[in-house]
């Protein structure tokens, strides 16, 4: 399979948000069990089951307006990487916990802005979500706000790991905001670009307070949204889909 | 942030008792228990692990070191004698047809 398949834009842009959600949620649930403290575990869990909720509702519209019969299942467990639009940050491995604190800070806040603009998007079903979702993403934002805090303003250990952290995926920060086509999407998608000043006003006074240095990476990521990915989203999609693909068809 | 002079559990994280509301107009009930760093992550851990089913519209949270409680030793003393005294339970009333919510 070569390159993305081509969408209508709005099968499109649904299934890139659907994708992020679902490809964090998978990352979130390979901490279950591993997580620091039980009480982690089962808040990691929490976020990633969020995550798949608003996933499955992004993918099943991505596939009733794209027309072609397929479904939540298909989308997510029949697609090979190149086909898969999230955006790379969602995909790198979890990393420490202070990696994978970093992560969901920068991506809830992003959430967070997309989900409230959305909020008046012209499309019933994308504004309906972003109504429930917001809630959600606003704890997640702030359960993560709370561990940088703490790491980052905590003994000398913590704030040099949680710094690492920050350092590790800040690399990934600009594609999430890079434009997108908005052919055909006026009036009913979020302007990624618009989503930043808000986003950076949130991040740049939790960095403050959390006594952390903004990082200043040297290259950034690009081509999530296009189809292009790191090496690590073959590996998380062999695992998410291994059941699927041997069982087609199987229910619990 | 302020860590409550609770007894520190082999993880390290003090140990808190959590309470929810089930909806308004009643009263918290104690659900459980679990650790937490501070109050404030405590509520958080309180609501992740305790309310992620609907279960509640408020949580309070409090270091279990602060419940002062009565000891095994003192039950004899303490609960033996309400065992025999039945004039203490309003059970000698008619009640009239009708009466809800008794």
């Amino acid at each position: 399979m070569t390159g993305v398949r081509t969408l209508p834009p709005l099968a499109g842009y649904t299934l890139a948000l659907g994708d992020d959600a679902l490809i964090l949620a998978q990352r979130l649930g390979e901490w279950v069990s591993y997580a620091p403290q039980m009480e982690e575990d089962i808040a990691l869990a929490n976020i990633g089951l969020d995550l798949l909720g608003q996933a499955r509702t992004l993918l099943s519209y991505a596939g009733a307006v794209e027309g072609a019969g397929r479904d939540e299942d298909d989308l997510a467990y029949l697609r090979d990487d190149r086909d898969f639009r999230n955006v790379q940050l969602v995909e790198i491995p979890n990393g420490d916990f202070a990696v994978t604190m970093a992560r969901q800070l920068i991506f809830s806040a992003y959430q967070y802005e997309l989900y409230t603009a959305l909020l008046d998007s012209g499309d019933p079903t994308l504004a309906g979500l972003a109504g429930k979702a917001v809630k959600e993403v606003d704890y997640h934002r702030d359960h993560a706000a709370q561990w940088v805090l703490r790491l980052g303003d905590g003994t000398e250990l913590s704030r040099a790991r949680m710094q690492a952290g920050l350092d590790q995926v800040w690399p990934y920060v600009d594609e999430l905001f890079d434009p997108a086509d908005a052919t055909g999407l006026a009036g009913v998608a979020a302007d990624p670009a618009a989503l930043r000043p808000a986003w950076e006003r949130y991040v740049t006074r939790l960095l403050d307070e959390a006594t952390l240095r903004r990082p200043e990476p040297r290259w950034r990521s690009r081509g999530g949204r296009s189809g292009l990915h790191t090496e690590h989203l073959g590996h998380l999609l062999a695992e998410m889909q291994h059941l699927h693909r041997s069982h087609p068809g199987a229910s619990w | 942030m302020s860590s409550p002079q609770a007894e520190n559990s082999t993880r390290g994280w003090p140990l808190w008792e959590v309470f929810v509301r089930a909806r308004r107009g009643l009263s918290h009930q104690h659900v459980g228990s679990l650790h937490a760093p501070d109050a404030a992550m405590a509520l958080r851990n309180a609501r992740d692990v305790y309310t992620r089913r609907g279960e509640g519209v408020s949580i309070w949270v409090v270091p279990s070191s602060a419940i002062v409680a009565s000891s095994p030793d003192e039950k004899d003393r303490f609960f033996d004698p309400a065992a025999d005294k039945v004039y203490r339970h309003p059970t000698f009333y008619d009640v009239p047809e009708g009466a809800k919510h008794l």
